[in-house]
This record gives C-alpha cells, sequence and structure tokens, in this order.
C-alpha cells in the first residue's frame, strides 16, 4: 500500500526513511486523517518530512504522484451539483444555455455519471477527464474547453491541492545552513576540556578522599567547571579560485564559529604573506601584519589554513610574486614562519585529493605543511582534526 | 483522546493534524516556526484542552539530558550522613525525578514540553533517543527500570539554531507553524482582543504586513510583536486614522518600538521613511 508513493517520494530526493513510511502506514490505519486528500497530504507531511526546507519538494513531489487523483471516479459525489449548475451558467453561451433547458438538469446529470463509468472504464487509475468534444452535452455544457480543473475549486475553501500547488514554502528551500552538523561533530575532535576559572562545581572525588583523610568530617573541596579550552586560528584563503568552494568554505565556517569559542579567523589571498585581513570590504585599509598576529595569539592555538593552494609557484617561491602586490618575502618564508608559531598545523583543501598532483603549487605548500594537507571533505577533515588533537 | 482546537488559540487544520496524529500515535511532535509563532503556548493549549497536566522542560546550553530523567543529589547525601540522618541508608533517598520520570510514573497520560531542545549541546536529542521511542530508562543508582505507564504527549519545540540528528527526527512527528496570513492572523487577534475596533485592526494589520515585507530587516516582528503592539495601541486609544495617514505615505506608525527590537532595524526603517519622504 502506498510503497509507489514512498519510492516516489525517494525518487524526489526527500529523505524518507521506512521507519517513517511504516509510521505513516499506522497512522493511516488507525484513522488520523480522514478520507479526504487534503489531511492525508497533512497527515503524510508531518510523518515523512522533518525539515521545512523540504516542504517544497514535497510539495511538488505530492503534487506529481496525486495528479488528477483528486479527480478518480467514485469521488464524484463530491463535486456538489451547485457548482457544476454555476459553472455551466458561467461558461455557456445564451444557445448553450437553452439547450441545457431543453435537456434539463436532471437529464444533464444523468448524461453525466453515464459519462463517469465510461471514464472509469477507461482511464483506470484516475487521469483527468477534461470535457472535450462540444458536440456532447457533457462537452458544451460542463466544461470549458480550456480545461477546467473542478477538483480544487470544488471544495470551496482551502484544500489541500491548493496548499501544495501553491508551493508556499518554496523560499524556505535553501535558506536554512545544510550540512554543518556532519562538520561540527568532525570539528568535535578537537575538544580540549580544561577546568579554569573560580572554583563553583562540587568535586566529589575530592571531598569523599578528603572528607575520610578529614576522619570523617566533611571537608568539602570544591573546583572549575569544565570548558572546551581550544584555541583555533582560522586563515582562509578568499577569492580568485576559492569561488568555486565558496558554498564549502561557508558551511566550514559557519561551523567552526559556532563550535569554538576561541576562534580567530584572517583572510588571505592564495598564500600568506606579510599581512591579513578580517573584514573583506576593507581588506586594503584595515589589514594585520602576521608578526602581529603571531605574537597576539599564543602557540597553544591550533593553526588551520584553509585554500586551493592553486596559484602559480612563483606566488610562493619569489618575491614580488604575489598577484596582488609587491611582496618583499617569498610566501614559503611566510608560512614557514606561521608553522613555526603554531606547532599544531593543519591546511585543509576544497579541491579534490585525486587532482592534487597535478597541481605544482600544491605539492610545493604540501612539502612546507609537512604533508599535513587534507581534502575538504568530512573524511578529510576528522584526518585533520585528530592529527590536530594530537 | 483527540484535541479539537481551542477558543484562545488558532490552530489551523495541519497543525491539528499533526497534533492529533502525535497524540493516536504516541509519538513526539516536533514544532518549529519562527519566533513568536505560538509553538510553546500549543503545548500549553493542547493540555489545557485535554484537561492533562503539563510538565515543562525548559532547555538552556547547559541542559544535560540526564536531568529530564534524574539527579543524584550527592551533596545532601553527604550531608546527612554528617548528621547521622537515618535516611542516608537508601539511596533512592537522594534520586531527584526529573521531568520525564514524573510523566512516565503518572497515573493518568501527561503533556511533555521539552522548550528549545536546539539551545542544547549538539547531542542533546541523541542521548533521549531510547527514552522517547520507549518510554523507558534504567535508574543504575537503585537498578530499577522506569517504564511509562502511559506514553505521555511529548511536544518539543525549536528554533533552528542547531540541526537536529535524523535518528531524532526519525522518531518524530513535524511541523513547521508557518507564519499567519492576513485571515489567520485576523481570527488570531479576535481571539485575543474580542473587542478590538474593526478599523483600527485593519489599518493595523495593514501597516504589520507592510512591516514585515521591507527588504533587510534583521529580525521581522512576528504574532506576539503584533498582539503587545495591539495592546498598546488600545491602551494609548490611538484612532484608526492615525495609523492610516494614506495622504502622508512616510509616517512613523505610533509605538513602533514594540514592533522592531533591533537598534538596526530601526535606523533601516527611519532611513527608508525619510528617503521616502524625500522622494515625494
Amino acid at each position: 500500500m502506498l510503497i509507489d508513493f514512498f519510492l516516489h517520494l525517494k525518487s524526489a530526493k526527500l529523505p524518507v526513511s521506512t521507519k517513517e513510511f511504516l509510521t505513516l502506514l499506522e497512522a493511516l490505519q488507525k484513522h488520523v486523517a480522514g478520507h479526504s486528500i487534503d489531511e492525508f497530504y497533512f497527515l503524510s507531511r508531518a510523518c515523512l518530512v522533518k525539515d521545512e526546507t523540504n516542504y517544497d519538494r514535497f510539495d511538488q513531489a505530492f503534487g506529481q504522484y496525486f495528479k488528477g487523483v483528486e479527480k478518480i471516479p467514485g469521488l464524484e459525489g463530491e463535486i456538489p451539483e451547485e457548482w457544476l449548475r454555476f459553472m455551466t451558467q458561467k461558461h455557456l453561451t445564451p444557445e448553450e444555455k437553452a439547450k441545457l433547458q431543453a435537456l434539463g438538469w436532471d437529464k444533464l446529470m444523468e448524461e453525466f455519471k453515464k459519462r463517469m463509468q465510461e471514464q472509469k472504464k477507461r482511464h483506470a487509475g484516475g487521469s483527468k477527464w477534461i470535457g472535450t468534444g462540444g458536440s456532447s452535452p457533457f462537452g458544451a455544457h460542463g466544461y470549458h474547453p480550456e480545461g477546467i480543473r473542478i477538483g480544487p475549486e470544488s471544495a470551496g475553501n482551502r484544500t489541500a491541492v491548493k496548499v501544495w500547488e501553491n508551493r508556499e514554502y518554496r523560499n524556505l528551500d535553501d535558506t536554512v545552513e545544510l550540512g554543518t552538523r556532519n562538520i561540527k561533530v568532525a570539528l568535535r575532535r578537537l575538544r580540549r576540556f580544561a577546568r579554569e576559572g573560580s572554583a563553583e562545581e562540587l568535586d566529589l572525588d575530592g571531598t569523599i578522599s578528603s572528607t575520610a583523610r578529614n576522619a570523617g568530617w566533611l571537608d568539602i573541596l570544591m573546583r572549575p567547571e569544565r570548558h572546551n579550552k581550544v584555541k583555533v586560528l582560522l586563515f582562509l584563503d578568499i577569492g580568485g579560485s576559492m569561488d568555486d568552494h565558496i558554498k564549502l568554505c561557508e558551511e566550514l565556517f559557519s561551523a567552526a564559529k559556532t563550535e569554538f569559542k576561541h576562534l580567530e579567523y584572517f583572510y588571505f589571498h592564495n598564500c600568506v604573506y606579510d599581512h591579513v585581513w578580517r573584514d573583506n570590504r576593507r581588506r586594503h585599509s584595515e589589514r594585520f601584519p602576521l608578526w602581529d598576529v603571531m605574537h597576539k595569539y599564543g602557540n597553544d592555538y591550533k593553526l588551520i589554513l584553509v585554500g586551493d593552494a592553486t596559484m602559480s609557484p612563483y606566488e610562493i617561491l619569489q618575491p614580488g610574486g604575489s598577484v596582488e602586490y609587491m611582496n618583499e618575502e617569498t610566501g614559503a618564508a611566510w608560512l614557514r614562519r606561521l608553522l613555526d608559531a603554531y606547532p599544531h598545523a593543519a591546511w585543509l583543501n576544497p579541491e579534490p585529493e585525486r587532482l592534487w598532483p597535478y597541481r605544482h603549487s600544491i605539492s610545493i605548500i604540501g612539502n612546507i605543511m609537512g604533508n599535513r594537507m587534507f581534502p575538504l571533505t568530512l573524511e578529510g577533515l576528522e584526518r585533520a582534526m585528530r592529527l590536530l588533537s594530537k | 483522546m483527540r484535541f479539537e482546537g481551542s477558543s484562545d488559540y488558532v490552530t489551523t487544520p495541519d497543525l491539528m493534524l499533526a497534533v492529533n496524529a502525535a497524540i493516536t500515535l504516541q509519538r513526539p511532535l516536533l514544532i518549529k516556526g519562527e519566533p513568536g509563532t505560538g509553538k510553546t503556548m500549543l503545548a500549553e493549549t493542547v493540555a489545557e484542552a485535554l484537561h492533562v497536566p503539563l510538565l515543562q522542560w525548559h532547555i538552556k546550553s547547559t541542559t544535560k539530558a540526564q536531568q529530564g530523567l534524574y539527579e543524584y543529589d550527592a551533596v545532601s547525601r553527604l550531608r546527612d550522613s554528617q548528621l547521622g540522618d537515618g535516611r542516608v541508608r537508601d539511596i533512592a533517598n537522594y534520586i531527584v525525578k526529573g521531568v520525564l520520570w514524573q510523566a512516565f510514573e503518572a497515573e493518568a497520560p501527561t503533556v511533555i514540553l521539552i522548550d528549545e531542545i536546539d539551545k542544547a549541546d549538539i547531542e542533546f536529542p541523541n542521548d533521549l533517543l531510547r527514552e522517547l521511542d520507549r518510554m523507558e530508562f534504567y535508574v543504575y543508582e537503585t537498578r530499577e527500570l522506569v517504564k511509562a505507564r502511559h506514553r505521555p504527549i511529548v511536544f518539543i519545540t525549536s528554533n533552528n539554531e542547531k540541526e537536529l540528528p535524523d535518528a531524532f527526527l526519525r522518531r518524530c512527528f513535524f511541523h513547521y507553524i508557518k507564519f499567519p496570513d492576513k485571515e489567520t492572523m485576523q481570527s488570531i487577534v479576535d481571539v485575543h482582543f474580542p473587542n478590538l475596533k474593526k478599523g483600527l485592526l485593519r489599518e493595523a494589520l495593514e501597516v504589520f504586513f507592510e512591516l514585515r515585507d521591507i527588504p533587510g530587516l534583521k529580525k521581522k516582528p512576528s504574532t506576539s510583536e503584533l498582539l503587545d503592539w495591539l495592546k498598546l495601541l488600545m491602551a494609548e486609544d490611538i484612532p484608526p486614522e492615525a495609523l492610516r495617514a494614506k495622504d502622508n505615505k512616510a509616517a512613523i506608525p505610533p509605538l513602533h518600538g514594540a514592533l522592531l527590537k533591533n537598534e538596526q532595524d530601526v535606523h533601516l526603517f527611519e532611513r527608508l521613511v525619510f528617503m521616502a519622504k524625500h522622494n515625494r
């Protein structure tokens, strides 16, 4: 039952699982929803979709699958007679109206039912039966040649057909950060818990042993609470060839920002030289000399560089090689200085690992980094974090 | 048990169905939506409508999953041992029951509200998987298994600050309270201010939805802010004409501080108004 529907959702790339599908069937069995398709729509959405960003995709898939279902023969009782009367009045020419009068309403309805029977035979499965052939009483009277959709209109107020066809949730799609959870979990490996600050927490083990030593008289010991005290210095390559990886870097950055309390970040272009910056709009006016950065943040910071390391080798090895300005010392010298200042360092590269051997600059930087370059994938991130936490 | 809506909370049909699905199948219902759309109110309303007690568990960034089950109050026990209190022999005297335990052992069904689950640590939902799925947990100190007599109706709210794990989501029903359209908003306001002047309401709603359409607002005003603002308008007895001021399109609506809570938004808004004046 409904397995095709489930598979249809799956093929529409909705993250539905068997468990959720079984929940839906259970809910149907217990008559949570009535027999109308609106209620089925609401119920299946509550069961199967767990993120409002997927609502729009669900609406589309649902619409595709149930296209025409609202007109399955057998449901014809739901089309109110008044409505048919109204519609015919609205769309008939005076001549046709006269003809209709001649035929009589009851006769018309009879014809209608007969036609429905035929439809059932011909279109089992419930495709739409929009009236055709202007000569038959039905085609002429009941349905506009341009194809009026009677299902949605007939129920009067908000029906589900309208709800999903409106696609109200369209703009919810893609507005929320996606996939950062996995990155956060990977970044967790870097956690370093330490006790610092004022003593606010009861040290139970300490209290017990101290009380025992005190011959049973209570001696309560307090200690500071545990905090994640890892400190991270993040350098991000920005602009140029990095534009292809913006989404990935944004995800990494937003995950890192929420995950680490002590996070300092700076931007550079292609390779680090004697200064970095914090705000891309003011990159030329507000610069931070790299020396200052290295002096300000101690060597307990963990250094993470993010960049594709794809550039001309001159930009690394030659004084004045920078594409942006005249640098007195080579990028390699600055990079080595950074590595000396921060023993825990890693380079994350968004380029696929298999392409690395073909890029000269990547292998140069990889050498300088002492092979501490990792691809910016979940797996690579995990490897990098494991190395940094050693 | 079936939730049929309530006289002081406007329930849309899809929300009603989601609530009833959660009640019938006894699974948690996860509610998301913009701040101020009545996520927390829902649990209170359902509890009241069904005449069952409501147990609330408000989550903070320091909340641990264990605290919802029980906590072992070692400090009291240590102190009692010093004073020679007889209770000290039984560890069960020092187990403090959490919200879930209270609900599990209740004689009648209860409603549990786990409010703002996204505030907690990222692993928090995973630590509650079994508890919410099987509705049971094990107390290691006293070696007993606490099992729900009646599976409580669980409402979980989230503000989307953190993503929730898939395994957790799979066990819940989900509903996103979307921002009410004009009609729904009208009925919400009717419920809260039954004797509001019709003219005032129409003008106020117009101003409100126009304000929400301003691009670039950091925090769009929500339902609860609209209600506060209406309350103020009524208290100050501001006539509908003051809101309209159609001839002067650039007027700043009175008491707009109730709608815009962010300094930058107020600045942006005033600047736009100023520009509109200028261009005329």
